[in-house]
């Protein structure tokens, strides 16, 4: 009997040893909960279902740009035209699937088109903008930083020609009634769709990242290229893949973006690859490569989300809000470094 | 008066899952070569880092002149008078030698008589004296990333030497030295022992630490074993110490029995003219085919072009009288050859990630279920039979391999290869760093191969492994194949008169 106790006991130590851990461990989580806490009490409604379900889209499509963005990142690589692909996509996405009796409508000689016909076009050019910039990174040797600044800005020029600068809106009742459907009652709980979504993609890249041979490639690549390569990984295809991926991510939160937001213009996504990938390196994306997990993204971009909304229930002046997220950036990667560099 | 110049006692010193150092000691005389033996993960340079100010210590004193120290960082070591070439090189390959060896500390001048900038002239005309000193002839201007691995080393020593030291410390400094260069360090520290160094210097090359050294201490696991005076000390008498039992044996028999000719190479000539020209050799089945020659002989640059590493522009593979065509390392691989790199840290290890996924790397296609997912439990399999086989010292098959001693991270890369299950296994410098018991596991491993039937090509620079291990040895010199040698004929003076026949 008081064997068992003593290690029920120690067991007990060793969770509270766990929650101390995991608070060292990730000290901007753990604050920002403190602080989701704090502001609950304060705030009515900021514990409320809608509210959550607020929290839950807005992270599901950041988190599959995030995902897009992270193979770049643990190669060593970045990409910079994530934010432009989702605007592009989203306008793209937005004309097609705008109602073929809506007066607005930008390319009136085009038929009225289905959903999923048109999802499958923005996926086939998010794949080869994608393929462009694979190119340019593994082909022409351009370095990640500057060949996505490029193609970024191409992007957007495109995607300011294709939409006339306008913004785009008129869509087809059931492209944005299916994509900001729930499961349950609006007024009580309920969780939109998106987020099986994003955890259809969570768990597709997870596999991908631990279980098969490019997701190996992957982390080799970014541990040692070279050493990658002596070890007859095909780093030009892996690479090719990778960005490749991105792109594909890229167009389905663009397509995902314009109908959460009932319209779209080729400002859309503006800045979303700084998110992407703040929310990645607070996740534990190392910028010097090799190290990454899909978890890790995910709880980066949740804690970047959290963080929106407690400054928007706080009624803090929106411009106030982007030296918070600078700051929480720059605390928040410089805690997570101190990790490698406390070898001592 | 303290007769030593830096004593350090009862150093611990712990890692996640490991006790490096358990009470570990060394004491040093001014102008003595103190040698630091032990095993693979013994400690040794976990000592040295614990004096150099790299690791805090958990436990234990550092004195110097009989005083206690406290050394928190590099740089408080580098004004203790200090100094440290490291066992794993790291140079900046795209800035010149004379600014990787004054980094930090630029001689400066003043422009328009106030504004300090780099005195260049003056920093490369130091740097051509001390070049001089560690008797190497490159160009101070040259980008070190162009130098070979061992002309890097001299840069590491020469910029140590210009620290002005007391106390130098040199972790395997002659790991990717050849025999001359190997004299000219002797020589250089000859002359360090004359201005009254102390110098810690860690081999696994017993002929050296019996020629250079004073006194050798040993250690095993992390403890102290002992201080002898050298000459008290045999090779055998050493091992002994440092493996806790009785060693035989440098070489294993070898049982294998050299077959038909099954890989050949005809004409092979490099895109860079400088580099290997017009090489034709052939490799039988189940034979170990040595291949010697000076630093600069481009053995590395030929192995590297027959294994799509580097470009070349005329010549032919031949496997089993097929025609391979390599462009790059995955064409080679493909087709059964594999190649263990020079460049441990450069080419080699992937640091960050485990020792699972660096030993599995090169193997992936073998560990699949359905085509597609990896199957983990075979990959901890390969790592957990490779650790048996090996005896690779790491607290688990997810440690990041970089964080385990020098010598064990190549015996995980030699487990990457073996994986694979090669026809022809290229090895360059495969013992570079490894200690005497573990040096014997390899060539065991070497021979068991070969008796399977595979061949095997080993680049060395120790004579001795090149002798006692080859079936026959290729020499080259300056980028030509300059003959063979076997049987009676390999014999050190032949092998030299072949890698010294210059045009
Ligand atoms: N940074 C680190 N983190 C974790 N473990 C470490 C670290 N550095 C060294 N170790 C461990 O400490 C032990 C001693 O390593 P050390 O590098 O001192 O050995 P060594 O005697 O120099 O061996 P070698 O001859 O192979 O260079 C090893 O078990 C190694 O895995
Ligand atoms: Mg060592």
């Amino acid at each position: 009997m008081q064997t068992q106790s003593k290690e029920t006991a120690a067991r007990q130590v060793s969770a509270g040893q766990k929650i101390l851990k995991f608070i060292t461990g990730n000290p901007i989580v753990f604050l920002l909960l403190i602080a989701a806490i704090v502001v609950g009490v304060l705030k009515d409604n900021f514990f409320s279902w809608a509210n959550l379900a607020n929290l839950i889209s807005n992270t599901a499509v950041r988190f599959l740009i995030a995902l897009g963005v992270s193979g770049c990142l643990i190669t060593k690589g970045t990409d910079l035209s994530a934010g432009r692909q989702v605007g592009f996509a989203a306008v793209v996405a937005g004309i097609l699937c705008q109602r073929g009796d809506y007066t607005g409508r930008l390319w009136k000689w085009a038929p009225e088109m289905d959903i999923s016909i048109v999802l499958v076009i923005v996926v086939v050019l998010g794949l080869a903008w994608g393929l462009i910039n694979g190119v340019i990174v593994t082909k022409l040797h351009v370095p990640p930083f500057i060949a996505t600044l490029g193609t970024q800005t191409i992007i957007y020029g495109i995607s300011l020609v294709i939409s006339d600068a306008q913004p785009i809106g008129g869509f087809q009742k059931i492209y944005t009634t299916l994509i900001n459907g729930r499961i349950g009652n609006v007024r009580s709980f309920h969780l939109p769709y998106l987020l099986f979504v994003a955890l259809l993609f969570g768990l597709l890249f997870y596999f991908i990242y631990n279980y098969t041979r490019h997701g190996k490639y992957m982390y080799a690549i970014g541990g040692n290229d070279i050493a990658a390569e002596v070890s007859g990984v095909n780093t030009t295809a892996t690479l090719m893949r990778i960005y490749a991926a991105a792109g594909v991510m890229y167009a389905i939160a663009g397509y995902l973006l314009a109908a959460k937001s009932g319209g779209a213009s080729a400002s859309m996504g503006q800045g979303y690859e700084l998110e992407a990938i703040a929310g990645c390196t607070i996740g534990g994306v190392s910028t010097t490569g090799g190290i990454g997990t899909v978890p890790g993204i995910l709880v980066g971009v949740l804690v970047f989300e959290l963080l929106k909304i407690i400054l928007q229930f706080l009624g803090v002046n929106p411009y106030y809000n982007y030296v918070v997220q600078g700051l929480v950036i720059v605390l928040a990667v410089s805690l997570d470094i101190r990790k490698y560099i406390a070898k001592k | 008066m303290s007769e030593f110049v830096l004593e350090m006692t009862d150093v611990s010193k712990s890692f996640p899952g490991v006790k490096a150092l358990d009470h570990a000691q060394l004491r040093l005389r001014p102008g003595k070569v103190h040698a630091l033996m032990g095993e693979n993960g013994a400690g040794k340079s976990t000592l040295m880092k614990c004096m150099f100010g790299i690791y805090k210590m958990d436990e234990g004193q550092i004195l110097v002149d009989g005083q206690p120290v406290t050394i928190h960082d590099p740089m408080e070591a580098l004004k203790m008078g200090i100094a440290m070439v490291h066992q794993e090189l790291q140079p900046i390959p795209a800035r010149t030698v004379g600014e990787n060896i004054f980094l930090g500390r630029y001689p400066l001048k003043k422009l328009l008589g106030f504004i300090p900038t780099v005195d260049h002239k003056k920093m490369y005309a130091d740097t051509a004296e001390l070049l001089k000193k560690v008797r190497m002839t490159f160009d101070p201007r040259q980008k070190v990333g162009e130098l070979s691995v061992s002309q890097m080393q001299s840069v590491e020593i020469a910029k140590a030497v210009s620290a002005n030291c007391r106390v130098l410390i040199l972790d395997e400094p002659t790991s990717s030295l050849t025999s001359n260069e190997v004299d000219a360090l002797f020589r250089i520290i000859d002359d360090l022992k004359a201005e009254n160094v102390a110098v810690v210097y860690i081999s696994h090359k017993m002929d050296e630490i019996l020629r250079i050294s004073d006194e050798v201490t040993i250690m095993r696991d992390g403890h102290y074993i002992g201080t002898w005076e050298a000459s008290e000390l045999t090779t055998d008498k050493i091992i002994t110490q440092m493996v806790g039992r009785q060693m035989t044996n440098l070489y294993p028999p070898r049982e294998n029995v050299p077959g038909e000719t099954v890989f050949e190479v005809h004409d092979f000539t490099s895109i860079n003219p400088r580099s290997f020209r017009h090489v034709n050799f052939s490799l039988r089945r189940g034979e170990i085919l040595g291949v010697g020659g000076l630093v600069g002989a481009q053995r590395t640059e030929l192995m590297e072009g027959l294994f799509g590493i580097r470009s070349h522009v005329s010549g032919q593979i031949f496997y089993e009288g097929h025609e391979l065509k390599i462009s790059r390392p995955k064409d080679a691989i493909d087709q059964g050859i594999a190649m263990l790199t020079e460049d441990r840290r450069g080419s080699g290890i992937m640091g960050v990630l485990s020792v699972a996924d660096n030993i599995s790397i090169a193997s992936l296609n073998h560990y699949l279920d359905h085509g597609i997912a990896i199957n983990t439990r075979k990959i901890e399999n390969l790592v957990q039979e490779n650790v048996a086989k090996m005896n690779i010292k790491t607290p688990s098959s997810k440690t990041q391999i970089k964080s385990l001693s020098g010598g064990n991270q190549q015996k995980v890369l030699v487990g990457r290869w073996l994986a694979n299950n090669p026809d022809v296994l290229i090895l360059d410098e495969p013992t570079r760093g490894i200690d005497v018991g573990a040096k014997y596991e390899i060539y065991c491993i070497i021979a068991d191969l070969a008796k399977q039937g595979k061949s095997i090509i080993m680049i060395s620079s120790e004579m001795s492994e090149l002798i006692g291990m080859s079936d026959r040895i290729m020499v080259m010199c300056d980028g030509r194949v300059t003959g063979f040698v076997e049987g009676e004929e390999a014999t050190q003076e032949n092998i030299m008169a072949l890698a010294t026949q210059f045009e």
